[in-house]
């Protein structure tokens, strides 16, 4: 069973250029684990992930990898591809075609002897759990069975980082379901670190370790999944997180207490208003989970914690789960949690009718730059 | 049967295709994956030799090879022979009027092989020339073997460049389909009937024998 250097290799990123793709990312991703570079298309992600790979030289910055400088615009070096020992699995997966998945991974063991070559190919494949289809061109291969050969190829020539473009998008979900288990499995084997490219939040909250945000080619913020799906950095990375709950609010001081101004309600938030300066604009971001529906008639838990008053917009019935979005008078954005169906009849709710929710104090996130109002614009 | 005028076909027709194969190779990869200003000028001036008539081409070739024009003086400095009306004429003539057929068809074969097959040999650990050996090269390998084909049946049967270049001196620049010519100005045409069969033959298995060359595959393309 071949297996894959033990070398710690921290791999840190630091590209910058204005044109003609706008970079700005600053990231690193340790030995073992997975970053996942998320963002809509046009971010950046696949050019950083070439970038690292060698194949695109951005116009200032570092690459380095285990204390190796792979790039580094300032002296001019810039290791070829072949000397960086990536594995790259591509998006279409680039297999070459007139090679069978042996041949395909026997590629990546070039400086071996070729009886060697084809032991240890056959032992990757293997590994991919693919050794009965080895002599099969990539023409006769399933998509997961041709993910599975990039992967190998990839992972053979003992690689000092793996890169993953968008790994999964080509199978249908089924295959995507498996392959991903598989992936989080070859994990636990292989101590190197990890770049996946993907635009499935889903995905990336799954499978990785960290997220880094980007957008426009710049590198937002980096976190753990969880952490930056409640507590982003800026609105933009709320709105690239596909995050809904995002509005506006003022500071404001009331009976000797900093609140939070929301239309006409003053909200209680458990963190960060007293750094914040009176009368100071902020962004806010509620998770759906934090939201509470009051029932009615009867009090329910966390009914005095930031009650307020809004009417139904839509509902969406999914299975057991049904999407409310309720509307207010002093905004146009609207608020959306889901709740178990049969509870969403049992209180009534239907389309028009008045309701009212808790916003948990401590859920109420406050992200201290204004929106610029171009980027509202954008995504209004 | 005029076989002298055989053997001078055929050794133009190898001749053509063994000095255009690596300028075809070149030429036509580098159209293909490159983007540079001035590629559509390239292009067209590769194709033009398809759409002159021959006796143009063969006119401007033949104007140009005199040994007071700068061609046909370097060539006289270099071998101290000038080029019209001599083997050499008609092999660089023959060369210049092959260029499409040799450069095309590659040139479209580079063209569907997509650019992260490369990228992924480099980062498999394939230096430049490895890839172009083991990967580019046998997926072009059709493109090639058309090429090759075309050029070298376009040789056997070219005729009005020849003619204008070469002249037909028994031995060095008559070809086959030049003394099929003057067979029938002779009104031998039994004769003329005799190496018209035989261009059709070497032609015929020509092309067979590259096209079953061709479809010796055992993959398709995914």
């Amino acid at each position: 069973m071949p297996e894959l250097s033990e070398l710690p290799s921290r791999l840190s990123v630091r590209l910058h250029q204005s044109g003609p793709i706008p970079l700005d990312a600053d990231f690193h991703c340790e030995a073992g684990e997975l970053l996942a570079l998320v963002g809509p298309s046009g971010s950046g992600k696949t050019t950083l992930l070439r970038a690292i790979a060698g194949l695109y030289r951005p116009a200032s910055g570092r690459i380095d990898c285990g204390g190796e400088a792979w790039f580094d615009a300032g002296q001019r070096l810039s290791l070829s591809p072949q000397r960086r020992r990536v594995g790259l699995v591509f998006q279409d997966y680039a297999l070459f075609p007139h090679l069978t998945a042996l041949g395909n991974v026997m590629v990546a063991l070039d400086p071996l002897p070729p009886q060697e070559r084809r032991e240890q190919a056959m032992a990757w494949l293997a590994r991919v759990r693919l050794d009965g289809l080895a002599d099969r061109h990539p023409g006769q291969l399933s998509g997961g069975q041709r993910q599975r050969v990039a992967l190998a190829r990839a992972l053979a020539r003992n690689p000092r980082v793996l890169l993953l473009d968008e790994p999964f998008s080509a199978v249908d979900q089924v295959t995507r379901r498996r392959l991903q288990r598989e992936l989080a499995m070859l994990r636990e084997q292989i101590r190197i670190p990890i770049v996946l490219v993907t635009h499935d939040l889903d995905e990336a909250a799954a499978l990785a370790d960290r997220l880094c945000v980007l957008h426009g080619g710049r590198s937002l913020q980096a976190g753990p999944p969880e952490a930056l799906f409640r507590r982003p950095a800026s609105a933009e990375v709320a709105r690239v997180l596909d995050r809904q709950n995002l509005f506006e609010g003022e500071v404001v001081e009331e009976g000797g207490a900093r609140r939070l101004a929301w239309g006409a309600w003053r909200l209680e938030v458990a963190e960060g208003l007293a750094a914040l300066p009176l009368g100071a604009r902020v962004s806010w971001y509620l998770p759906p989970s934090d939201v509470v529906l009051h029932r009615r008639g009867r009090p329910s838990q966390g009914e005095r914690e930031n009650p307020v008053q809004a009417r139904v917009e839509t509902l969406v019935v999914l299975g057991g789960v049904t999407a409310v979005t309720l509307a207010f008078d002093h905004t146009e954005r609207t608020l959306s949690f889901e709740i178990a169906t049969h509870a969403a009849r049992r209180n009534g709710l239907a389309r028009g009718e008045p309701v009212q929710v808790s916003l948990l104090a401590t859920g109420i996130h406050l992200m201290g730059a204004e929106t610029p109002p171009d980027m509202t614009r954008m995504t209004r | 049967m005029d076989w002298t005028a055989l053997s001078v076909s055929l050794r133009l027709a190898a001749f053509t295709c063994l000095l255009l194969l690596p300028v075809g190779l070149w030429l036509g990869r580098t159209l293909a994956t490159t983007r540079f200003r001035g590629k559509p000028l390239c292009e067209a001036l590769i194709a033009l030799p398809l759409v002159m008539p021959p006796t143009v081409l063969g006119f401007y070739l033949m104007q140009s090879f005199g040994v007071d024009t700068p061609v046909g003086g370097l060539w006289q400095r270099l071998f101290g022979s000038g080029l019209n009306f001599t083997f050499s004429g008609i092999l660089l003539a023959s060369l210049v009027a092959n260029l499409p057929f040799a450069v095309q068809p590659i040139q479209r074969a580079f063209e569907t092989v997509p650019a992260n097959l490369r990228e992924a040999a480099w980062c498999s650990g394939l230096s430049p020339w490895q890839t172009f050996l083991r990967i580019e090269l046998p997926l072009v390998w059709p493109g090639i073997i058309s090429a090759l084909a075309l050029t070298f049946a376009h040789t056997l049967g070219e005729f009005g460049v020849i003619l204008m270049v070469g002249g037909a001196i028994d031995g060095e620049t008559r070809t086959l389909a030049i003394a099929i010519y003057d067979r029938v100005q002779a009104f031998d045409e039994a004769g003329a009937g005799i190496m018209s069969a035989m261009l059709l033959l070497v032609s015929f298995l020509t092309i067979g024998v590259v096209y079953g060359l061709a479809g010796r595959r055992r993959w398709r393309r995914a």
